[in-house]
């Protein structure tokens, strides 16, 4: 139980499940897995909450499991939150400098960052995250941080990531509806990118693209920060969904077909090759045609794909990728996806694994975890700044004591 | 202030003659309470079979026609009727178009007059050179079925008959209004957005703006297209205002949720605001608009109003090209069995009374056979094979075809209640393949 404020949880809401993860933050600061939870989802569409009382229970088995795995109780966790109403885009805020002298303070930098936050929003939306991208000083770009710069005008480019204000709720009034706390909200496709990326490929640009069930989010590093970040509400429910109208059989059937025989290319030699569907008393029932399957699978994945390198490309952001693109989610484990990603948009692309953290092997490998590890290192930041910003409760306390016997 | 651009309109519309002609009961009433707005500059007449509705209307110049026919005491609901009294005078409907350079029909289709005449006065109007612009409304659901297929039928025909046809259904019309809009109050909203319609275009065509849009952009776009248009106009005022203006434009149920503006292929905006207008404000409308129309060739006017000071407008015409565009088509019955697939997609655009709900869900038809290739001898020969009446004119004139149901309809599965996935106007959630007609087997 000792071992609780340092453990830190992400738990990821998602359209097909729900996924705890358990972390805890080493004395290098380093996070390490060492329980992960899972539960099937069945209340959520399209990255968002359609029915909240059985979210709720999925998102108690997840945690239950969570908690027997790492032998750690959950009060608190950091949430994921996804759906087709967040929006992400690069805002500019100014600030002149006051002070006599021109050196940029702490100050100035607090106010530039907050007249960048302040952009004109419809009154139900909400900003769910600011990122600093970078400063300029006197139009001087480039630069990483102005403190202690002489300057009589500093500005920041910021991007924003921002959601409608009610349907970010759900989710966390369904967290805390089982009497968990919920320390902060992450953006799932932010948090992926933050598990799959190490800090080189950030600085050389990625683009990280997590196809989960219901949305597909895809965010893009370069420069060492966020320059893009998007969601479309397409995942793998619809390439299900396709299936299921296009061969004619029941969505459950469907789902089944596409995590065995699917492939996102058609290949020329499965040409004419059929399988045999069989009923429950093993009679054979239906023979569908395989690679009409294949090209149902691949004409949906290829137009996710082709839609998100027609948003990059008009943001001039395809140069920029120098390290590739990198897949993760549920729908990442379709066989030759990363071949497709490759093909549309010209550059490498691989299968993601959460390099940056260590712990339990089974879970990191996975890259359907990879949203909910992110989740856990996002928190594990927010907790080190936390850290940071106040002493430690036990330093903090023997200073007490220290000067209560200094005093007596 | 007004004077300032009535001279400036003065001096550009010198060779540009514009009419607008109300036609039937709906028209008549429409082109009065256009003459009564800031419209009055145009010339107005009013063209109806009965007497009575015609003697009531506050308009100078009024043309019965079809006195020989129903002693000026109307059609009585029957196109054909309204028809042959408009082909009898089809000389005097040439009077009344001549010396026009853009010709507004307005008119409620859907009774008599209007739905048999409005096809014949553009045939007579595009015969003495004016570009015909008809502005429609098509009935409420409730007037009943008849009254739908008639309406549906005079739309087909009026729109291979004009120059472009805007089409304001008065089913969408009442997405806009709420439960206590009272009926006066509806019949004016539609009154006021046929004006729109008219006055989007005469804007564009007359006033100074930042940027102008001439005659003959108006024409390219439009001309021999038969193209059918729907239009929206929206205003916003206050400091978001760019943004507000589009975010309502967008939101307006005459665009079925983008789906009008990513299918269109010609748009038309016109931005008008007060002397604060700025070009950024300008760029970030048609930035938005733009992405929403990529397909298409867009136009654009920006116009100064001194009176609308710290208002943005934008009026938007999108316009579809009928599928055999450039083909000169009488009107004859016998062409809309040419038009049969056509015909299908339009039940599937329009409120349909056949299948109540809105089409947006619906997409194309898997797979269709491209026609085949023939002389067109032996097309008319096809044509009259399939009528039956040996290619010869039918005695009734006008015959309806009967309403085909889409041999698929897609259903979008699990996210048949979900908020569609939009993007551009397609929706996402319906099967990729089928969105784009790939054929299996």
């Amino acid at each position: 139980m000792f071992k609780s404020p340092s453990v830190i949880v992400g738990l990821e809401v998602g359209t097909s499940k729900v996924c705890a993860v358990v972390g805890e933050v080493g004395e290098a600061g380093a996070l390490n897995i060492i329980g992960v939870g899972q539960s099937k989802s069945r209340g959520v569409r399209k990255g968002e909450i359609v029915d909240a009382s059985a979210a709720g229970e999925d998102i108690r088995n997840a945690i239950v499991e969570a908690e027997q795995m790492a032998n750690a109780e959950i009060r608190s966790v950091y949430l994921g939150v996804t759906g087709g109403h967040m929006r992400g885009f690069n805002n500019r805020g100014f600030h002149p400098v006051a002070s006599h002298d021109r050196e940029i303070s702490q100050e100035d930098v607090q106010d530039v960052v907050k007249n960048a936050k302040a952009i004109n929003l419809p009154a139900e939306n909400h900003v769910v995250h600011v990122i600093r991208q970078h400063f300029l000083v006197d139009g001087q770009d480039g630069v990483v941080n102005p403190v202690g710069m002489l300057g009589a005008r500093v500005e920041v480019d910021v991007h924003v990531i921002h959601g409608v204000y009610n349907r970010l709720q759900n989710p966390i009034r369904a967290v805390k509806g089982l009497q968990i706390e919920v320390e902060g909200v992450v953006f799932s496709g932010l948090a992926s990118a933050l598990a799959l990326l190490s800090n080189h490929q950030k600085e050389l640009g990625a683009l990280v693209i997590d196809i989960g069930g219901g949305t597909t989010e895809y965010v893009v590093y370069s420069g060492g920060i966020v320059k893009h970040t998007g969601v479309l509400a397409v995942g793998g429910d619809h390439v299900s969904n396709d299936l299921a109208y296009g061969m004619k059989v029941p969505l459950a059937r469907a789902e089944l077909l596409k995590i065995e025989h699917g492939a996102a290319l058609v290949d020329p030699e499965i040409r004419g090759q059929t399988i045999q569907l069989t009923s429950e008393h093993g009679l054979p029932e239906k023979s569908i045609n395989l690679e009409h399957l294949r090209r149902i699978l691949s004409l949906r994945m290829e137009e996710i794909f082709v839609l998100i390198a027609g948003e990059l490309e008009a943001a001039g952001l395809l140069d920029y990728l120098r390290c590739g693109v990198f897949l993760c989610g549920g729908a990442a484990r379709t066989r030759g996806v990363d071949k497709l990603a490759a093909r549309v948009f010209g550059m490498p692309a691989a299968i993601g694994t959460s390099s940056s953290v260590s712990g339990v092997k089974s879970a990191i490998d996975q890259p359907e975890f990879a949203a909910a590890i992110g989740i856990a290192k996002f928190g594990s930041f927010e907790f080190k700044k936390r850290l940071r910003e106040r002493p430690s409760l036990s330093r903090g306390f023997k200073q007490t004591l220290g000067q209560l016997f200094r005093g007596a | 202030m007004l004077k300032e651009f009535q001279s400036a309109s003065d001096e550009k519309s010198r060779n540009l003659s514009i009419q607008v002609i109300g036609l039937g009961g709906a028209g008549i009433n429409a082109a009065s309470h256009m003459a009564q707005s800031d419209l009055r500059e145009l010339k107005f007449q009013a063209l109806h079979t009965n007497a009575r509705s015609l003697a009531h209307v506050g308009l100078e110049n009024r043309v019965l026609f079809g006195l020989d026919m129903m002693r000026g005491l109307g059609t009585g609901g029957d196109p054909d009727l309204g028809r042959a009294a408009a082909e009898e005078e089809f000389e005097k409907l040439k009077e009344v178009c001549a010396g026009t350079d853009l010709l507004f029909i307005v008119a409620g289709l859907g009774g008599g007059t209007a739905t048999g005449a409005a096809p014949v006065l553009a045939r007579a109007a595009r015969e003495t050179g004016a570009l015909v612009l008809a502005i429609v409304t098509l009935p409420f659901e409730f007037e009943g079925a008849r009254r739908q297929r008639q309406a549906q039928a005079g739309f087909q025909e009026l729109r291979s008959a004009a120059d472009g046809v805007i089409c304001l259904p008065h089913q969408k019309v009442s997405a806009l209004i709420d439960e206590n809009t009272s009926l006066l109050e509806t019949f004016s909203i539609t009154h006021e957005m046929l004006a729109q319609g008219v006055r989007g275009i005469w804007q564009m065509l007359t006033r100074q703006g930042l940027i102008n849009v001439d005659f003959s952009d108006l024409c390219s776009v439009l001309r021999g297209r038969q193209a059918e248009s729907c239009f929206v106009a929206a205003e916003a005022r206050g400091e978001n205002r760019a943004r507000e203006v589009v975010d309502k434009l967008l939101a307006s149920p005459l665009l079925d949720q983008g789906q009008a503006l990513a299918e269109a292929d010609a748009v038309l905006v016109s931005v008008i605001g007060g002397p604060d207008l700025t070009m950024a404000e300008v760029n970030r409308v048609m930035e938005r608009i733009n992405r929403q129309t990529e397909n298409a060739q867009l136009i654009m006017g920006a116009a100064i109003l001194p009176e609308s000071e710290g208002a943005i407008g934008v009026t938007l015409v999108a316009s579809r090209r009928g599928r055999q565009a450039g083909a000169d088509l009488s009107v004859n019955p016998d062409n809309r069995l040419s038009q049969g697939p056509e015909l299908a997609a339009a039940a599937s655009e329009m409120e349909n009374p056949f299948f109540g709900a809105p089409a947006q869900s619906r997409s194309a038809p898997r797979y269709v056979a491209p026609p085949p290739n023939l002389s067109a001898e032996r097309k008319e020969q096809l044509y009259a094979r399939q009528s039956g009446s040996g290619g010869g004119r039918s005695k009734s004139g006008l015959r309806w075809l009967q309403g085909q149901l889409p041999l698929e309809i897609v259903s979008k599965g699990r996210f048949e209640k979900s908020e569609p996935t939009l993007h551009q106007g397609e929706d996402l959630d319906v099967p990729t393949y089928i969105r784009r007609g790939i054929a299996l087997n």
